[in-house]
């Protein structure tokens, strides 16, 4: 699972799209072909939208792909894991990053999702993140470890979230620092439709990732993060677009 | 303190508001003593800029006294006399250590909306110009908390007065940026500005500064047309004729060598392409009215420079790529990377090669700013340029 190698084409182009589960499929077929059969018995406009939202319905089903998640950009490969990869250049060298992020008591501070990393054993840890509807928790193990270059990791069997990860330190052309990869895969219990809510309500990995990646680049190079919260304005207190959607994430 | 705040599409207020504060190590405060509208303030006074929200303190043309900074500022000190580039550079990533600093990656904290709207990596925040761009508050108040002190304040220590220096926050490196951007051939090259607003009368002095055999202004306005000329640069009304039959003539069929666009997303202009421009961007199926870009393709030489100081927000229709692509033309665009043009320019100012002053039309009190934005946007009674003295009494316009 989290043999990927460092080519970033391998690790996406097994994503497709948003893909329905078995369960997913075929509960929207039946929804289809029940509008579909509602339609046939209806007058002629009745008829006509019945139907076709029916048949559409029934298209969605066959063809196995959510047009929603699709059109959202959330990424799924065949086995309906979810896939989220971001990248971001940082004017330090690979061997300094990797030390920060190798110690994983630390990720936490790095990657928002997560609320506690507790190392267990040299190849083991215990993570937690906050979900929607609580804590989850899990065991998980590191699956590659090569110093200055890339770690990798996965969750160990019986896992509330089957999940995988890999970070990948890739020196940047002309002395430009380090490319930093980071590539996450997992399982949402609640399927694409899970997915999509995610994403509608703001806390979708991909943009989650995407802050993270920028506020650690800009920690590494400037020390902190610039801000405007705080300053004044003529709005009294009530908050911009923008720092609503960074205090929802 | 007093402020400008844009209260909604069309509206421009004057409120009281907070004081700003120090919020990070390396902010600084700074006590206004000038500060001017720019043509592209307009474009959020008239909405085609996305990401306004109400309340936002306008302006991003300013300087004055450095009254307060952070532990971590080491080149100033309070008392300082400075000008503040509009745009926020850190001084620190890839992008500013090569001189690119109006593409700095680390001054947007809004960088994911950038990056939704533009793609890639977003470019660094600016004073007062939307939340795209980081929604930093502007410096048309009386305080302004200006983020990356020791990149963003340039002092100046020559008896010059402030109405010489405050074009170096933008419009002066603008100008001058666009015309370097055409790599003139001095002696040999003509080059044509579109538009005679403050940008485009710094560009064609620019040009000429840099060698250029000819420069040809173009636009509407008499009286702006008219400062042009006191330059030495030759004009052309696109009014009462035809700009590119008179361009073909004054260029012995060429072209000119390089064209600026010194108008952006908000052109006038006529013929079908500027009806269709302003019935789309009415009903916002296009965000940019091209005319000027349009004119400036179709006349450009061969192999020439297609340089872009003004301001587009979005998507343009009907392009003339296939005109651009014919006759081998190399576009240059993007926000002005200031902070390489202060200190050369300043110089200049300093050595009376030239007064920046020569812009201005109006001078008023921070008070009469929501007139001033609509005199400004209307071109009425010969308005090229405004200053506003944040501290002046109300009511004190000319």
């Amino acid at each position: 699972m989290t043999t990927q190698t460092a080519s970033a084409t391998s690790f996406l182009q097994t994503a497709q799209g948003g893909h329905l589960q078995p369960t997913e499929r075929v509960l929207v077929g039946v929804l289809g072909l029940g509008l579909a059969l509602l339609g046939l018995g209806g007058g002629r406009a009745r008829g006509l939208i019945l139907g076709g939202a029916g048949l559409g319905l029934a298209a969605v089903a066959l063809r196995g792909s959510n047009p929603l998640a699709t059109a959202l950009k959330i990424q799924q490969n065949e086995a309906g894991e979810t896939l989220v990869s971001d990248a971001v250049t940082i004017g330090k060298a690979p061997d300094e990053l990797y030390a920060l992020w190798r110690p994983l008591e630390r990720l936490p501070q790095i990657m928002s999702h997560l609320k506690d990393v507790q190392v267990l054993s040299e190849t083991r840890s215990h993570w937690t993140v906050k979900g929607p509807l609580g804590n989850v928790s899990w065991d998980a193990e590191i699956t590659a470890d090569e110093p200055g270059r890339r770690l990798a990791w996965a969750s160990l069997p019986g896992a509330g979230i089957e999940n995988s990860g890999e970070v990948i330190f890739r020196e940047a052309p002309g002395g430009r620092g380090t490319e930093l990869v980071v590539r996450l895969k997992y399982k949402n219990p609640a399927g694409t439709a899970g997915a999509v809510i995610a994403r509608i309500a703001g806390q979708e990995p991909s943009q989650q990732l995407r802050d993270d990646l920028m506020r650690f680049k800009r920690e590494q190079e400037l020390g902190f993060n610039p801000t405007t919260e705080g300053q004044t304005s003529g709005r009294n207190k009530s908050q911009t677009i923008n720092e609503k959607i960074r205090n929802v994430s | 303190m007093k402020a400008v705040i844009w209260q909604g599409t069309n509206k421009v207020g004057v409120e009281t508001v907070p004081d700003p504060t120090i919020l990070q190590a390396t902010d600084m405060i700074v006590k206004v003593t000038a500060t001017a509208i720019c043509g592209s303030d307009l474009h959020l006074l008239d909405g085609y800029i996305p990401s306004m929200e109400k309340g936002d303190i306008l302006g991003h043309e300013f300087m004055g006294e450095v009254v307060e900074i952070g532990p971590a500022v080491n080149n100033l000190k309070v008392g300082d006399r400075v000008v503040v580039p509009f745009n926020i550079a850190c001084g620190v990533c890839d992008y500013c250590q090569r001189g690119f600093f109006s593409a700095c990656d680390n001054t947007n904290p809004n960088h994911r909306m950038a990056e939704a709207l533009y793609g890639a990596v977003s470019g660094g925040g600016l004073f007062g110009y939307s939340h795209l761009y980081g929604g930093y508050a502007g410096g048309q108040a009386q305080y302004v908390r200006v983020p990356f002190a020791d990149m963003g304040g340039f002092k100046i220590e020559s008896g010059l007065r402030d109405e010489q220096v405050l074009f170096l926050t933008d419009i002066f490196p603008t100008g001058y940026q666009a015309a370097e951007n055409c790599n003139i051939i001095p002696g040999r090259d003509v080059v044509a500005v579109f538009g005679a607003g403050p940008v485009g009368q710094f560009a064609a002095r620019s040009a000429q500064m840099l060698g250029a055999a000819r420069v040809i202004v173009i636009d509407r306005v008499p009286e702006r047309l008219a400062l042009a000329e006191k330059a030495g640069t030759e004009t052309v009304n696109y009014e009462q004729v035809d700009v590119q039959v008179a361009l073909r003539e004054m260029t012995g069929g060429r072209g000119p060598d390089h064209v600026i666009d010194a108008v952006g997303l908000e052109a006038h202009g006529h013929g079908p392409g500027a009806l269709l421009d302003t019935a789309q961007q009415k009903l916002r199926l296009t965000f940019d009215r091209i005319t000027a870009l349009r004119w400036a393709i179709m006349s450009c030489a061969k192999g020439g420079t297609v340089s872009m100081p003004g301001v587009y927000g979005g998507l343009v229709n009907e392009m003339p790529m296939g005109a651009a692509f014919a006759k081998g033309l190399i576009f240059r665009m993007g926000q002005t990377h200031t902070h390489r043009y202060i200190r050369p320019l300043l110089e200049r100012i300093e050595k009376g090669e030239i007064d920046p002053s020569f812009v201005i039309s109006h001078r008023a009190s921070l008070h009469d700013a929501p007139e001033l934005y609509e005199t400004f946007r209307d071109k009425k009674n010969g308005c090229i340029k405004v200053v506003l003295d944040p501290w002046g009494p109300p009511s004190a316009a000319d």
